[in-house]
């Protein structure tokens, strides 16, 4: 059974449908790319998954468990998916390592010192644990981005959900990011990640999913998507995405 | 003319009255005006409605008109609080109603990525709240928090009306037996400008102590 199980997502902001039953399912290790135009839904239906914004109908199980079932344990199974912003949204009261460890020890109930340690070694997996004291205003983009995914990790989530984890870097630091993601990847972490990065999705993913207007338009390899879209619209998409952002691989 | 300046360590009890007063009534209106601003910023309709209206009462009318309800006005209900109960009673309840709205503030100044980040970690409403919201507002806050604490002390003053001999009591009282209205009083002031100086320069260096790089500037994340 799929790790991640998507159906018929429905959610609509001030009577405007956002997304217009939205299916589809993640396997275990398996790294999947959202792709768009701006406005077509894919944060909203990250949101949906995690039930930051809780969909009008539809259903979405994790592992088994249905996250939309209204009397499920909401904190639990987000404790379960980690979550990486566009804007990182670091505790900005708090270093990098207390960033990273806060999770374990509130949401988890883990003693201070196996949490510390715990930390220690994600921000080591993230090349950051030289950075560890340091407040998320003294950090680049780069690093504190690599600092939420490493505060992410620190849950031993079963998947991890990408809103565009690079779009608000400077060019020069979306590699560092992107490298961690793609050993994330490649160790066997399960991903859903929205990105405009092809390098990425053409190297990692193990599908790519084109969405427009609410609805997924297309979904395949990325040999296949690249190669030989389907889908009319997905051609020119990928061809602008192209020509706006290149090949960063 | 020689001056009797006997009275002069009388001011000194005044004095710690004072202190009594204001520390107590702005720990109470702390405590309360957290509650009155969780309640208006995450209350929904049914706890911030009560809450706003609590604070337009308190800030809308005069200190001194709520001062005297309780103290003078309560005991026809049946409630007789003593002078000092009445005094951090009413000064509490009003410094509750302005600390509430820095609180509302300072919470809202919280970037809502920070609350959204705390959520999706799987922290409940109340976890998010106390350790990652609060403790940023709390740092923001500190600036207004400040110029509050010392209004409330200067405040604190007008309790020499339902006969508490506070430090402006005390000289009320000396003034009235000597008639050496100017001196007293210059020396009163003289007190609570010392007082002023002591707690700012104390919320001075709280400040500086919890200052977190990037907290209360104009930097993101
Ligand atoms: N909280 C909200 N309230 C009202 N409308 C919203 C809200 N969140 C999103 N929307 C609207 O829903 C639509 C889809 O937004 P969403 O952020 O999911 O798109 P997106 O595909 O992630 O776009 P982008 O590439 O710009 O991030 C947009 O029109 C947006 O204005
Ligand atoms: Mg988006």
């Amino acid at each position: 059974m799929s790790l991640l199980i998507v159906k018929d997502i429905h959610k609509a902001y001030g009577g405007i449908e956002v997304l217009k039953g939205v299916s589809f399912s993640l396997e275990q290790g398996e790294t999947k790319v959202v792709i768009g135009p701006s406005g077509t839904g894919k944060s909203t239906l990250l949101r949906c998954i995690n039930r930051l914004s809780p969909p009008d109908s539809g259903h979405v199980w994790l592992d088994g468990v249905e996250v939309t079932d209204p009397k499920a344990n909401i904190n639990a199974l987000r404790a379960e998916m980690g979550f990486v912003f566009q804007s990182f949204n670091l505790f900005s009261h708090l270093t990098a390592l207390r960033n990273v460890r806060i999770g374990p020890i509130k949401v988890k109930g883990m003693n201070k010192d196996a949490a510390t340690k715990l930390a220690m070694e994600e921000l080591e997996r993230v090349g950051l644990s030289d950075r560890a004291d340091a407040y998320p205003a003294q950090l680049s983009g780069g690093q504190k981005q690599r600092v939420s995914i490493a505060r992410a990790l620190a849950m031993s989530p079963k998947l991890i959900l990408f809103d565009e984890p690079t779009s608000a870097l400077d060019p020069e630091l979306i590699g560092e990011v992107l490298t961690v993601m793609i050993n994330l990847a490649k160790e066997g972490m399960t991903m859903l990640v929205v990105t405009h990065e092809m390098g990425f999705a053409r190297s990692v993913a193990d599908e790519i999913i084109f969405m427009e207007n609410g609805v997924i338009v297309e979904q395949g390899t990325p040999g296949e998507m690249f190669s030989n879209p389907k889908n009319k619209r997905t051609g020119e998409f990928l061809h602008k995405i192209n020509e706006l952002y290149g090949e960063t691989d | 003319m020689a001056f009797d300046w006997a009275w002069l360590p009388l001011l000194a009890h005044g004095l710690i009255l004072t202190l009594e007063i204001t520390v107590t009534c702005i720990a109470f209106g702390i405590a309360v005006g957290i509650v009155l601003a969780l309640m208006r910023v995450y209350g929904g309709k049914w706890l911030s409605i009560p809450a706003s209206i609590y604070i337009q009462i308190f800030r809308g009318t005069p200190l001194l008109v709520q001062l005297l309800m309780v103290y003078y006005g309560l005991p026809s209900w049946g409630i007789s609080l003593s002078a000092f109960t009445s005094g951090v009673l009413a000064l509490g309840l009003n410094t509750a109603a302005y600390q509430a709205e820095y609180f509302r503030g300072a919470i809202q100044a919280v970037k809502s990525g920070q609350l959204l980040a705390a959520r999706s970690m799987g922290m409940n409403m109340v976890q998010a709240a106390r350790y990652i919201v609060l403790p940023q507002a709390f740092r923001i806050v500190i600036p207004s928090w400040s110029n509050e604490l010392i209004l409330m002390l200067k405040y604190s003053s007008i309790v020499f009306s339902i006969t508490l001999l506070d430090l402006m009591g005390v000289g009320k009282r000396i003034a009235s037996h000597n008639f050496r209205y100017f001196e007293v009083y210059i020396v009163v002031a003289l007190f609570y400008l010392a007082l002023v100086f002591i707690i700012t320069q104390l919320l001075r260096l709280l400040e500086k102590r919890v200052h977190i790089p990037g907290l209360g500037e104009t930097a993101e994340s």
